[in-house]
């Protein structure tokens, strides 16, 4: 068998013979720094999905929204996805799309309306969207949300890894309240908490997880209703900032894995070598 | 209902407490108010079979007239908070009109701040509680102050669910659950063997459906 026609390598072993085609494509730098991960990066070609409640069409700090579809409970209780013609129907998912456009500007963004089925069909809604949006290979997906209801934990748990074998990254925010909620606890996602610094590039690094990053989460002018804009806090809002930030990484090194891209936020986080270049 | 939240719950009724949960409640909303030297507070309840949030405490006693009030469950600020399960501060809502208008429309009072934080019980959102305007600077710490509160009122507002459905059973709305009420009351009445054999029976009955 001639070296162009080899067979792809077995998933689970490494023949001796094979190690070199397993090299990475490009160099790591023997330092990691932001000037590396990102540089100039605008985001360019990396795709960007927030799951959350709509974007509106022709907000001035969100501009042009790839695609936006919505996640419906349909007939027989299945989940549908049709094209979004509504928009947001609360602000936030605006807000977040808003925050990614201002860090990533050529980033493309779309959108998955999750919120609006009621409460009752939330849940089926929340990993229907979850699943499409994995299926669509975004690059990273931003889920400012979690749930609490241990039914759906297993099946987003599954979602989680595969998105996350996929080289899609699900960045999902932390929820500092005394109950079990999910996505955020699962080591293949990016879960995100607030700092009070005022610096959308300032990220920490967390040593005591479950929450592995902080980023810009309170005092934050956002992108709202109507054109509108609003002084918000949370960490659903620092979300978006990590969203952001990946999407710049992924803009100057696509060929990251999100353990890869986990690496690259961890060594360039404030607190660890971010602000030392 | 399991078996758990069943006897909870005829025991929160027998006990007559739904007036009490609710005085809890609204003093768990004055407290907020009082902490963060807030305008207003209010507790919205989710109606699961209405899918709607219901307006169940406020702090202000002037604002009686919004209990009752309800809203869509997955629309607008307080749809989002409950759905997502994230809390949100917003500092100047007048500024988002759609929400300002409508909640004009409703209220007659459309607040600056609004700072809004899930209700949730174990693995259940129970609804959202809210603090409007309130006078303190924020901080991370206040969320956390309010994560705490929303712990307490969920409590609360468990324990006035249960009382609810308790009560609902013992005035016979819940037709199947009135029947085994009405079988433990007879059962209450008798006495020596009769009581007994009923016993054996009810026994007989229980293993059948284990």
């Amino acid at each position: 068998m001639g070296e162009a026609e080899r067979e792809p390598i077995p998933a689970w072993s490494l023949p001796a013979d094979a190690v070199d085609s397993i090299a990475l494509p490009g160099r790591w730098p023997e330092r990691v720094t932001r000037e590396w991960a990102f540089g100039d990066s605008q985001g360019e070609g990396v795709a960007v999905c927030i799951l959350d409640s709509g974007i509106e069409r022709g907000h001035p700090l969100v501009g042009e929204v790839d695609r936006a579809v919505a996640i419906e409970v349909g007939e027989d209780d299945e989940t549908v996805v049709t094209e979004d013609e509504e928009g947001d129907l609360c602000g936030h998912g605006t807000a977040c799309a808003g925050i990614v456009r201002a860090l990533a500007p050529n980033s493309s963004l779309v959108s998955v309306r999750v919120l609006g089925a009621g409460y009752t069909g939330s849940g089926p809604v929340l990993l229907a969207g979850l699943r499409w949006a994995i299926e669509q290979g975004f690059d990273v997906i931003n889920m400012s949300l979690s749930t609490t209801k241990q039914q759906f934990a297993g099946l987003l748990h599954e979602l989680a890894d595969s998105a996350y074998f996929k080289r899609t990254v699900l960045v999902a925010s932390a929820h500092n309240m005394p109950v079990e909620s999910y996505p955020w606890r699962f080591s293949s996602v990016i879960s995100v908490g607030s700092h009070e610094g005022a610096d959308p590039f300032a990220y920490y690094y967390n040593p005591e997880p479950p929450v592995e990053f902080f980023a810009r989460g309170v005092g934050i002018d956002v992108a709202w209703l109507d054109g509108g804009e609003l002084r918000v806090t949370g960490n659903s809002f620092a979300t978006p900032h990590i969203s952001g930030i990946c999407a710049l990484i992924l803009g100057a090194h696509p060929e990251l894995t999100a353990f890869q891209l986990k690496n690259v936020l961890y060594l360039t986080a404030t607190n660890v070598g971010g602000l030392d270049e | 209902m399991s078996e758990d939240r069943f006897r909870a719950a005829v025991a929160a009724g027998v006990a007559g407490s739904e007036e009490s949960y609710a005085e809890l409640l609204r003093s768990i909303v004055q407290v907020a108010r009082a902490i963060f030297s807030a305008k207003g507070s209010s507790i919205w309840l989710l109606d699961e079979q209405a899918d709607e949030l219901v307006v169940e405490a406020v702090a202000r006693e002037e604002d009686r007239g919004l209990l009752g009030m309800r809203m869509p469950s997955g629309q607008g600020i307080a749809g989002w908070v409950l759905t997502t399960r994230q809390p949100i501060v917003i500092e100047d809502v007048q500024s988002d009109p759609r929400h300002a208008k409508d909640v004009a429309e409703r209220t007659g009072y459309v607040p600056k701040g609004l700072m809004a934080v899930p209700v949730l019980h174990e693995e259940r959102a129970l609804g959202v509680l809210q603090v409007l305007d309130r006078q303190t600077t924020f901080s991370l710490g206040e969320m956390d102050l309010l994560g705490m509160f929303a712990n307490q009122a969920a409590i609360a507002l468990d324990l006035l669910v249960r009382a609810r459905t308790a009560k609902s059973v013992l005035e016979g709305a819940d037709a199947d659950v009135a029947a085994a009420a009405r079988l433990a009351a007879a059962l209450d009445g008798l006495e020596g063997k009769r009581r007994d054999s009923a016993l054996a029976l009810m026994q007989a009955l229980e293993d059948l459906l284990k």
